[in-house]
C-alpha cells in the first residue's frame, strides 16, 4: 500500500488504536519551556507521578525570559517564579534544563534543531502551537496543551485523533527578494487562517528541497497559521547534512541505522492525499500583512483588499481594519513605522540575521524607528559576531539584545506600545499580541529591514543591488 | 485535573459573533504567568473586557447584563493560534461548561475536551439560527444534550445534531481525563518504545 511521509512515521508511532476514538501516539522527543509546563508537573504531583523517561525531556526557559542584562535577577516576581518553578521541576525529575544563563538557553525551537534533539522521522511535541517547526526534518511535530503535557511527562504518549493529509506543492524560481517567510504568508493569505484545520502538511517542490533547513523551518513553524497542526518536508541531503555530528544526534552505528531510516522518509509516488494545493512560486512577491491573523497578507505592492474580495464575514473585517487604522484599497508602502523587531522562532536563525544585514550594511537606523534585534539562541548570537554582522548593525545604529522570544509575544518588556505600528519577522499580528493595543504587520527580514532603514513600509527589491 | 460530568446542559447563552477569536483575545499571554491553574477566569477576554484603566467596556458582551449563562456562542474559527490551555482554562472558570462555533481550530477544542469543556461544532445556518433567537429574545435557552448529541434552540424548537467520538464522549459523560487511560496502559507503552528505530 502506498505511504505518505506523514503516514509513516505516525502510523509507526502509534502504541495502540482506540475503537470510536483516538490513537495513543508514541512521543519520541518532548520540548518543555516555562509557561505552560508548571501546571502539568503539579498534577503529576498531585496524582504522585513520575516523568516516564527524563532522557527524552528537555526543557528550556524562552517565553518570560529579558532579553538584556540577563546575569540580573528577573524583575518580574510573576515570571521570576515560573522561571524558578521550571528550573525546580527539572532538578526534581532528572530533565535537562537550560535557563536563562546556560549557553544551550535559547528559544525551545531554535536549540532542539541546534543541538540534534530534532531527528527526522521522529515524533516531537511541545506546549507550544509553533512546535511545528521541527517538521522541517521529517519529523511529525506539533504544539499540545497543558494537560497533554502532563501525559507525555508521566506516559510519554498522547491521545490523537490522526489528522486528514494535505500536500502543498511550489515549483518554480523564486523572485528577487522573496523569502522562505515570504512563501509561507502567500501560502496562508492563499489558504485563509483556518483552511489547512484539521489537516496535517506536507511541503513539496523544488521551492522546499532548494531551502537551506533554517528555510524550511520558517515555512514549517507558520504551518499552525493556517490551522495545520504541523508541516513536514522530507529529509534530504540538505537534512543529514545539518543534523549529523550534533551533540544529541546519533552517532558510530547508531548513526548508519539512523541513516537507513531517514532515507525512508519519504511519500511514496502514488500514495493519496485528501487535499492538494499546487502554487507556482515565480508569481510570488515579498509580503507583508495588513489585519490582524496571518492570513490578512498580500504582496507589498497591492493595496489593502475590500471587504468583498476576501473570505469571511464584512464586520469582522472592518473590526481587523479598524484595530490597524488602516483602510481598503489603501497601498501598504509608505506608511509610517515605529519598531521593527527581527526574531522568534519564526526568523531568529542566522541566515535571517545575514538578510537583515544585507540591507542595513551601509546604511543608517532611521530615526523614528525602534530596532530590537533578538536572537533565537546562544549559538545565533555568536554566529552574528563571528560573521561580522554585529559591526555592521552597530555602523548602522542598531544593538544586539540576548536570546528570547521577546516582542513576539511580549511576556516580557518588550512589549510594543498601544496604538504603534511594528514590522515584525514574528508569527502572529493578532490584536495585542505585541503588547496591549500593540499593530503588527508580519513580514520577513528583508522587508523588516528596509521598514528600519527607511523609518516606513518599504519594498526591499528597491534597496537589493 | 478531573472535571464535573456533562450530560444534559439548559442554559441561556453569550453570543460572540466575531470570527477567527484567537486564543491571545481568550487570554493574552502576560497573564499566562500562574503555576497553579487558579483565577484565569478574571481575565477571560482582557483586551475586549476592559479598558487600559481596568474599567469595563460597555460595549463587550461579557459586561452586558442581558446576556448569560453557561454557553458560549462564537463565530466561525473559534480558538485559532496558541496551543495555551489557559485559554479553555478561562472559559471554564468563568463558568462557562459548552462553546459553540460552526468551526473551531484543532488545538483549543482538544484542550476544551481535556478539561471539561464541551466544544459544539454546529452548521453556519445553525449557528445564524442560534444568534437570530438571541438577539430576538437575550435569555433563550439552549439545550445541549450530549448521550444524545444534539443542540436545541429550545424557543423555536430548532435542533441539529454534532459529532464527538465515542471516547471522548464517555469521558465528558463521567468526568475522566486521558492520563488515567494512558497510566493504565503504561507496560504496553514501554514495551512498544524498548522497539523504536531511534
Amino acid at each position: 500500500m502506498s505511504n505518505t511521509l506523514f503516514d509513516k512515521v505516525w502510523d509507526s508511532h502509534v502504541v495502540r488504536k482506540i475503537e470510536g476514538g483516538p490513537d495513543v501516539l508514541f512521543i519520541d522527543r518532548h520540548m518543555v519551556h516555562e509557561v505552560t509546563s508548571p501546571v502539568a508537573f503539579l498534577g503529576l504531583k498531585n496524582r504522585g507521578l513520575k516523568v516516564l523517561y527524563p532522557e527524552r525531556t528537555f526543557a528550556t526557559a524562552d517565553h518570560n525570559t529579558p532579553t538584556i542584562n540577563q546575569h540580573l535577577p528577573v524583575a518580574d516576581p510573576l515570571s521570576a517564579n515560573q522561571l524558578k518553578a521550571l528550573e525546580s521541576n527539572s532538578k526534581e525529575h532528572g530533565i535537562s534544563y537550560w535557563g536563562l544563563g546556560h549557553q544551550k538557553n535559547g528559544i525551545v525551537h531554535v536549540v532542539g534543531p541546534e543541538y540534534g534533539i530534532t531527528q527526522p522521522g521522529a515524533t516531537i511535541v511541545c506546549g507550544d502551537s509553533h512546535t511545528s517547526t521541527h517538521g522541517a526534518f521529517g519529523a511529525i511535530a506539533f504544539g499540545i496543551g497543558t494537560s497533554e503535557v502532563e501525559m507525555v511527562l508521566t506516559t510519554q504518549c498522547i491521545m490523537q485523533p490522526k489528522p486528514m493529509k494535505m500536500r502543498i506543492n511550489i515549483n518554480g524560481e523564486l523572485g528577487k527578494g522573496v523569502t522562505p517567510k515570504d512563501v509561507a504568508l502567500f501560502i496562508i493569505s492563499q489558504l485563509s487562517t483556518s483552511g489547512a484545520t484539521g489537516y496535517f502538511v506536507e511541503y513539496a517542490g523544488d521551492v522546499f528541497e532548494n531551502m537551506s533547513m533554517e528555510g524550511r523551518m520558517t515555512v514549517c513553524n507558520l504551518s499552525i497559521e493556517m490551522g495545520a497542526r504541523g508541516g513536514m518536508i522530507a529529509p534530504d541531503e540538505t537534512t543529514i547534512n545539518y543534523v549529523k555530528g550534533r551533540e544529541f544526534s546519533p552517532k558510530g552505528e547508531a548513526w548508519d541505522r539512523a541513516l537507513a531510516y531517514y532515507k525512508s522518509l519519504k511519500t511514496d509516488a502514488d500514495a493519496v492525499f485528501d487535499k492538494e494545493y499546487t502554487f507556482d512560486g515565480s508569481t510570488i512577491e515579498p509580503m507583508i500583512t495588513y489585519g490582524t491573523n496571518p492570513g490578512m497578507g498580500m504582496g507589498i505592492s497591492n493595496a489593502i483588499p475590500k471587504a468583498g474580495e476576501v473570505e469571511g464575514g464584512a464586520a469582522t473585517f472592518a473590526k481587523s481594519l479598524n484595530y490597524m487604522g488602516f483602510h481598503e484599497g489603501e497601498a501598504m508602502m509608505g506608511k509610517p513605522v515605529d519598531y521593527v523587531f527581527i526574531g522568534s522562532c519564526t526568523n531568529g536563525r542566522i541566515e535571517d540575521f545575514r538578510a537583515f544585514a544585507s540591507i542595513v550594511k551601509g546604511r543608517k537606523k532611521a530615526d523614528n524607528v525602534t530596532a530590537w534585534l533578538v536572537p533565537g539562541s546562544h549559538i545565533v548570537e555568536k554566529q552574528i559576531q563571528e560573521e561580522g554582522l554585529l559591526d555592521i548593525f552597530t555602523e548602522a545604529g542598531f544593538t544586539l539584545r540576548q536570546p528570547g522570544c521577546s516582542a513576539c509575544l511580549a511576556m516580557n518588556d518588550d512589549k510594543i506600545p498601544s496604538g504603534k505600528y511594528a514590522v515584525s519577522t514574528s508569527n502572529r499580528n493578532f490584536e495585542g499580541r505585541q503588547g496591549p493595543g500593540s499593530r503588527t504587520m508580519l513580514a520577513s527580514p528583508l522587508v523588516a529591514a528596509a521598514a528600519a532603514v527607511t523609518g516606513v513600509v518599504t519594498d526591499p527589491r528597491t534597496l537589493i543591488q | 485535573m478531573a472535571y464535573d460530568k456533562f450530560n444534559i446542559l439548559r442554559s441561556s447563552a453569550v453570543p460572540l459573533s466575531i470570527e477567527n477569536v484567537d486564543t491571545d483575545q481568550i487570554i493574552p499571554a502576560r497573564f499566562l504567568k500562574a503555576t497553579e491553574r487558579v483565577g484565569f477566569g478574571d481575565n477571560l477576554f482582557r483586551d475586549w473586557r476592559y479598558n487600559s484603566d481596568n474599567s469595563p467596556k460597555a460595549e463587550f458582551v461579557l459586561n452586558n447584563p442581558l446576556y448569560s449563562g453557561k454557553i458560549l456562542v462564537g463565530g466561525k474559527n473559534f480558538g485559532s493560534g496558541s496551543s495555551r490551555e489557559h485559554a479553555a482554562w478561562a472559559i471554564y472558570d468563568y463558568g462557562f461548561r459548552c462553546v459553540v462555533s460552526s468551526f473551531f481550530a484543532d488545538i483549543f477544542k482538544g484542550n476544551c475536551l481535556n478539561i471539561g469543556v464541551l466544544p459544539v461544532q454546529v452548521s453556519p445556518e445553525f449557528a445564524d439560527k442560534i444568534f437570530q433567537a438571541i438577539e430576538a429574545d437575550p435569555k433563550t435557552e439552549l439545550e445541549v444534550n450530549l448521550p444524545e448529541q444534539t443542540i436545541s434552540i429550545l424557543s423555536t424548537g430548532e435542533k441539529e445534531s454534532f459529532d464527538i467520538s465515542s471516547y471522548k464522549k464517555s469521558n465528558m459523560l463521567n468526568g475522566f481525563d486521558d492520563i488515567d487511560y494512558l497510566v493504565n496502559i503504561k507496560p504496553e507503552i514501554q514495551e512498544f518504545a524498548s522497539n523504536l528505530p531511534i
